[in-house]
């Protein structure tokens, strides 16, 4: 299986970020080559990920139900759901910020709880009911932990934004009467560094009331 | 992270085939909560990750002759909603520790057993035993999260587990499978002390997976556990105790005190039982198994105040259980 497997090369494709650090510069090469990249995994062999035979490290061809809608894609094993989600499926709602499980920023709903779409893998995500940002509103009308948000003034920059309001949309969801205290630990995977957090909690107290 | 290939067998033992028994090449996936980091930091460069969502048998939480069994897949949230949980004090309480409700909801018990430590210098791809040109980093490095106990060297770091000592006063087995069957063990003998850099801080061959936690009914014992936090929410407590306690009328017939975050492996204080056996569950003797659990402490040139923390940590699990 190691001869299969690629090793670092100079190329980065779309499943291939940046090791360490962000630039313009690898940015825009992460651009090129991934555009370019998009008519080789066209080419990819189809391969179903629920198998007793290992599947990738070539891309794979994954269905996902996201928001109600099924969508395929192919991706390599590593791809993780944020990634699908923001650079393939163009949902670019959810944020990816510490990467590293602990921010909160790239919280989704995968059958009806709370997760980190950065620590999940793409492929581990088939066959669950993914729910985004972008699936919790209409163009008419907000989710009431948005509208609640919005009342209480509950966002400064904004990047926290999306994740703290499905982690508080899990809140409000399994429970109609959370205490303060309740609030304040279902927000506790979520970190806000412009210090919203008053706002965000009374926003969340107030949406499950609403 | 280095791309990989993937497979999702449909049993253990073939999750245990598809393993490698050489450390390094290949990956156990449960809740993914550890590992995924591991391998973004590439710390772990598995070539072929296997994954354990497939096998039905590892979920649940259940009652199980007069105790509880708790699959390999099932997630901290699963053991708190559980009914059959519910006469577990010390287990629930080390679990609500572990706040943030994506962890809770993608993490697993098994897998909070079997996370890597936290250390930096491991983190940062020093290795377990943070060595840089044939010299320990931590005893002259940073070092105010790593031992107190267990450290006479090679290894400094901290069992990173919150469960691991509430379940090893409680008495748990853990099972485990390989390529050829199953063995079960006392938790407790899932943890070691690297004595080498080829040794890992858990037990378990590159290709076995645990497959269940079980625990003894806790009927006729009185359990708590204590976490000392520097943030109440979403971190690693700094020191953890638990405590299980026999009673004989008012007094302590049987004690277990475990520590964690302490010692490379959870730390259970033989010194701090013989200090409660025999004596009533109060302030008093909490604070004298407090103060013998730390009685042989070692303490690093920065970790002092953790030797502190410990006997207060020990005392209020002891405050906590009775």
């Amino acid at each position: 299986m190691s001869s299969k497997n690629p090793t670092d090369g100079p190329a980065r494709g779309p499943d291939q970020e940046p090791r360490q650090g962000f630039s313009r510069r690898t940015f825009i090469e992460g651009v090129g080559i991934g555009a370019g990249a998009v008519g080789a995994i066209g080419t990819a062999q189809p391969a179903r990920a629920d198998t007793h035979e290992p599947v990738g490290p070539d891309p794979v061809a994954i269905t996902l139900n996201i928001n109600g809608k099924s969508h395929e894609l192919k991706v390599e094993p590593r791809v993780t759901l944020i990634d699908a989600l923001r650079n393939r499926l163009d949902l670019t709602g959810a944020k990816k910020v510490c990467d590293r499980a602990t921010c909160g920023a790239c919280t989704v709903m995968v059958d009806g709880d709370p997760v980190y779409s950065c620590t999940m893998l793409a492929i581990e995500a088939q066959g669950r009911r993914i729910e985004t940002i972008e699936g919790i509103s209409t163009e008419d009308s907000m989710h009431p932990v948005q509208a609640q948000f919005v009342e209480h003034d509950a966002q400064q920059c904004g990047f926290c934004t999306p994740g703290l309001v499905m982690a508080g949309k899990a809140i409000v969801d399994s429970n109609p009467q959370p205490t303060m205290a309740d609030v304040e630990s279902g927000l506790s995977g979520n970190i806000c560094r412009c210090g919203t957090y008053v706002g965000v909690r009374k926003a969340v107290y107030d949406a499950a009331r609403a | 992270m280095q791309n990989f290939e993937y497979i999702a067998p449909e049993s253990a033992i073939a999750a245990a085939q598809a393993l490698s028994p050489k450390a390094g090449l290949t990956a156990v996936l449960a809740g993914g909560t550890d590992l995924l980091s591991l391998m973004k930091e590439r710390v772990e460069t598995p070539t072929r990750v296997v994954s354990l969502r497939n096998i039905a048998a590892l979920r649940g939480v259940s009652k199980q002759g007069g105790g509880l069994r708790i699959g390999a897949m099932a997630t901290v949230q699963d053991l708190l909603d559980s009914k059959a949980a519910a006469g577990y004090a010390s287990l629930l309480q080390a679990a609500r520790g572990i706040t943030a409700p994506q962890v809770r909801a993608m993490g697993t018990v098994a897998g909070d057993l079997l996370q890597r430590p936290r250390c930096w210098y491991y983190r940062n791809g020093y290795g377990l035993l943070a060595m840089h040109d044939g010299k320990a980093l931590v005893p002259s490095g940073e070092n105010r999260y790593h031992a107190i106990l267990g450290n006479k060297g090679p290894a400094y770091f901290v069992s990173a587990s919150s469960l691991a000592p509430a379940l090893i006063s409680l008495g748990a087995q853990v099972t485990v499978a390989g390529p050829e069957g199953e063995r079960s063990m006392a938790v407790a003998d899932l943890f070691q002390i690297p004595s080498s850099a080829s040794e890992r801080e858990n037990t378990l061959e590159p290709n076995e997976i645990v497959t269940e936690i079980t625990v003894p009914s806790a009927s006729g014992w009185k359990t708590g556990t204590y976490e000392v936090r520097q943030r109440q929410l979403l971190d690693w407590p700094l020191v953890t105790a638990s405590v299980a306690l026999r009673m004989r009328g008012n007094r302590v017939s049987d004690a277990r005190v475990v520590l964690g975050h302490v010692a490379p492996i959870p730390w259970r204080s033989s010194e701090a039982e013989t200090a409660l056996n025999g004596q009533a569950a109060n302030e008093s003797s909490g604070e004298a198994a407090g103060k013998a659990a730390v009685a042989a402490a070692t303490p690093l040139s920065q970790n002092e105040a953790k030797v502190q923390l410990a006997t207060i940590a020990v005392k209020r699990a002891v405050a906590m259980a009775g």
